[in-house]
């Protein structure tokens, strides 16, 4: 121990000289930092190569899909030339003992100061202006198509409820003050719309192909709405009716995950979405209507 | 006009009490701010490797801890609320307590009136109030563990209604009134301190001292302490609104007809998107108000290692007037999902785009700093090189979630988790760690070991590429932040290797931290001697002797002649000149 601690601690002051003298001087550390700056990027690829999003299931979800993948792309390859840039620096000039360039002109830096300028308006603000708005405008702005299914979901801590309108096509109103057991989301018995209102616990049963507006309701606290294979996610905030729309293009069973802390259990507030086809669909619903 | 009071710092006290305690010498409470934030950082640092504990191993039993937090970890394995108050407490401290003391508070203090010229702040009362009503604060934060409920567990941003009603969230309870306190407490006191910055950066600069004479490091901590000003306010009105809707029946952030616990909510009316509006009006600036200060001390760094003055003196000022009025407008990128106006998202997405340029105009200027020069990697530069590194994939990583669109599946991911702690967690941590070798010797008078510090730095450096590379990529899988366990969710089972990569980094990031307090203690009592320059800078903190006296300037404050970056002037005698000596021809440029 107390070798060790002699070799560490004696007689190595930290100072200016101490970068070009010593066993593990200045140069080493250079060729160390830039082999670093390299591995990077090539560790990021490597990183992406096994870890990218689930295989896209609706019509917008490419539309974002392209986005990232734009900006994997884009912004990757200004990672490897910064690093690779950074890499030669360090190496490069951790290898010369005077200095070979000191001020430049007011005239150099500015020009040298367009390059990021022009580089992110072009990569960072056109690519949301080319890629970005367009998407986010068909998912949170246009209006969903008219023969677009209405399917109402309601957070609670931690379960998913789902409520389908029935046959006349309208939700029953709700108030807290009928909320029971058998009654969890509260509807009004007094109100006829809601006598067909079919409410299904956990599970999102949706046609493939259709249009799907979601209307977002929480009973409690914040909840955050994620369909990873959809690429849909909106927070759900208590108080408030938040409607989204999306096209589910593929058929099969997702998870549904709570992205928005809501308490302990947030963790487990899991809920299934089965997208079938439109005839299954129908016929499910057919079934479970009184 | 305000008189000047740069000729009489308060008399120098004696007594043990007023010396070291309640002292209102800049110096003694800068080390007292970074001294606070180390200890802070010790509690913080140790919860996020339980929450690693945790993520990697679910559910696994540890006896010992059991009898250490007997309410949280009930025989030794981890609740959820329990796990909730780690990131909670974690992210809480991390970003108020540990850097924001530290860097803003603690070198900030240290560092203002010595680089300026000046003998004290402004206001140097003020200044001992403001440390001391972060005491209080910190001791509340701290306390919060002890009561029942525990602390609280809705997450540092604290969204209602988990936050605002008792019975959403076990840490709701009195855990978060105690939050809200000393956050409102901590906000009192940062403002009182970025008010004593502006005054006493405008008002008492020594003579000669011009605006663009000085170093980066007071540039770039006033634009933290003016962003601070402005922003800041908000939240501590936000906290005391929440503290009235816990206790005094008001509905600022709670809605009505809210069914929780088996019980109807008795509020009506408010919203929790106010309150998110409130707290991101705060804590967007706030990166900034951390990042802008780590920045600026990389660049004195790298200027005293090249040998050369930074590039871009004038760009880098430039770029910061305008990064500090973009930051006010930019909050909303982090509600895009949130369920407000998708106008709103658009104008938010440009404008955050916008913000990449001056942000990237800084980033060039730091990597431009490296050209020509004659790199001296001590540990000093290493950490800075270090910090121009974490920028820049922290900051690429941020135009992934500027953009609303991408934001859409990424949001509230662990890519996000990635890219906070690249920015706020590294940049600032590496600049800290930068800082504090390279003013060490100047701050008590004996130099740090340069071994240890080289071996703390290349552990950080691996140990923080592991702990947040990685988990950008999980993001990209989908994998969201905040959850106790991913056990509940077939998409997320394959991801549990990555966790443990993970874990193994941040114990060596652990570690490397501990070989950090050792160094720093040790060379506190038994480093070797530091002469008054030891690294041949430029700036005026060099040109007094270490530890600077009470009032910093033995006889007339100092008069400066040139910038703060004469480095290698052609025609000079030696390879730097410092501010104070008079001009022979070699002037910083026009």
């Amino acid at each position: 121990m107390g070798v060790i601690f002699n070799i560490l601690m004696r007689n190595h002051p930290s100072t200016l000289a101490a970068a070009t003298t010593g066993p593990l001087q200045g140069r080493s550390h250079g060729l160390l930092l830039a082999l670093f700056c390299l591995l990077v990027p090539f560790l990021c690829f490597l990183f992406w190569k096994q870890h990218q999003p689930p295989p896209v299931a609706s019509e917008h979800g490419a539309g974002i899909d392209l986005m990232i993948n734009y900006l994997l792309a884009a912004v990757g390859g200004l990672l490897l030339v910064g690093h690779a840039i950074l890499a030669w620096f360090v190496w490069r000039f951790s290898r010369q003992d005077r200095v070979t360039f000191r001020l430049a002109t007011v005239r150099t830096e500015w020009k040298w100061a367009l390059v990021p300028v022009v580089l992110m308006l072009l990569v960072a603000e056109g690519g949301v202006l080319v890629f970005g708005v367009p998407v986010w405008k068909k998912f949170y702005v246009a209006k969903a198509p008219a023969n677009a299914l209405t399917v109402e979901v309601t957070g609670q801590q931690f379960v998913w409820h789902f409520r389908y309108p029935g046959k006349d096509g309208l939700f029953g109103r709700t108030h807290v003050k009928f909320i029971d057991d058998d009654n969890v989301l509260g509807l009004d018995p007094t109100d006829a719309a809601g006598r067909d209102d079919l409410i299904v616990n956990g599970q999102l049963r949706l046609p493939v192909n259709r249009p799907v507006r979601l209307r977002l309701r929480s009973k409690d606290v914040l909840h955050g709405f994620f369909l990873p294979s959809q690429r849909v996610r909106q927070d759900i905030v208590p108080g408030m009716l938040i409607e989204v729309w999306f096209v589910p293009n593929q058929a099969g069973q997702f998870e549904i995950l709570c992205t928005e802390l809501c308490g302990l259990g947030h963790h487990m507030m899991r809920g299934l979405l089965q997208v079938m086809p439109e005839r299954e669909f129908e016929q499910w619903l057919n079934q479970n209507h009184s | 006009m305000i008189p000047t009071p740069i000729g009489n710092a308060t008399p120098h006290a004696t007594g043990f009490w007023r010396r070291y305690i309640f002292s209102a010498d800049h110096k003694v409470i800068g080390i007292q701010y970074y001294l606070t934030a180390m200890a802070m950082a010790l509690v913080a640092g140790a919860l996020a490797l339980l929450m690693r504990i945790q993520l990697t191993w679910p559910g696994i039993r540890l006896s010992w801890l059991g009898k250490l937090f007997p309410a949280g970890m009930p025989g030794g394995v981890m609740t959820p609320e329990f796990y909730l108050s780690l990131i909670t407490m974690h992210g809480t401290l991390m970003v108020f307590f540990v850097i924001s003391l530290a860097l803003v508070s603690g070198f900030g203090n240290y560092l203002i009136p010595i680089q300026i010229g000046a003998r004290d702040m402004a206001y140097p009362f003020l200044n001992m109030l403001s440390f001391w009503l972060v005491v209080p604060a910190c001791l509340i934060m701290l306390g919060s563990f002890f009561v029942e409920g525990g602390a609280a567990a809705a997450g540092w941003t604290a969204y209602p209604p988990l936050s605002a009603l008792p019975q959403a969230v076990p840490g709701s309870g009195w855990g978060q009134t105690l939050w809200l306190l000393a956050m409102a407490l901590f906000i009192v006191s940062f403002t009182m301190g970025g008010l004593n910055y502006v005054t006493t950066i405008l008002n008492l600069r020594t003579k000669g001292m011009s605006m663009m004479r000085l170093p980066l490091t007071v540039w770039t901590l006033f634009f933290a302490a003016v962003l601070g000003l402005l922003t800041f306010p908000a939240l501590t009105a936000a906290a005391i609104m929440l503290l009235f809707d816990r206790h005094f029946g008001t509905s600022f952030f709670v809605p009505g007809g809210l069914f929780v616990g088996g019980e109807i909510v008795p509020h009506e009316g408010g919203t929790p998107l106010l309150w998110q509006h409130l707290f991101w009006f705060l804590g967007h600036p706030e990166v900034y108000v951390l990042l802008l200060p780590a920045v600026g001390m990389t660049f004195d760094v790298l200027a005293a290692f090249t040998r050369k003055p930074v590039f871009g003196y004038r760009l880098v000022v430039i770029s910061l007037i305008v990064l500090t009025a973009l930051s006010v407008v930019v909050w909303g990128h982090h509600m895009f999902v949130s369920g407000m106006s998708p106008y709103l998202g658009e104008f938010f997405t440009i404008g955050t785009m916008l913000i990449t340029v001056p942000s990237a105009v800084i980033g060039l200027c730091l990597i431009a700093s490296l050209w020509g020069g004659c790199l001296r990697l001590t540990t000093p530069m290493l950490f800075a090189i270090g910090v121009i590194a974490l920028f820049g994939t922290g900051g690429f990583g941020g135009i992934f979630l500027g953009n609303a669109t991408s934001d859409i599946f990424l949001h509230g991911s662990y890519f996000v988790v990635g890219h906070f702690h690249f920015m706020i967690g590294g940049v600032t941590l590496f600049a800290m760690f930068a800082a504090t070798y390279f003013w060490f010797p100047k701050m008590f008078g004996r130099s740090m070991n340069e071994r240890l510090g080289r071996i703390h730095f290349w552990l950080s450096l691996i140990g923080f590429y592991g702990m947040f590379l990685g988990m950008h990529f999980l993001g990209l899988n989908g994998l969201p932040r905040r959850y106790y366990a991913f056990t509940q969710f077939e998409i997320l089972k394959p991801l549990q290797g990555m966790h443990l990569w993970i874990s193994i980094s941040s114990f060596l990031f652990a570690a490397a931290s501990f070989l950090f307090l050792f160094n720093f203690f040790w060379s506190l009592a038994r480093g070797s001697r530091a002469a008054r320059n030891p690294w041949e800078a430029t700036t005026l903190e060099w040109t007094v002797r270490s530890p600077p006296p009470h009032g910093n300037w033995e006889a007339e404050p100092p008069q400066v002649h040139r910038w703060a970056y004469e480095y290698s002037a052609p025609d000079a005698a030696r390879d730097f000149t410092p501010q104070t000596v008079e001009p022979d021809g070699a002037m910083a440029p026009k």
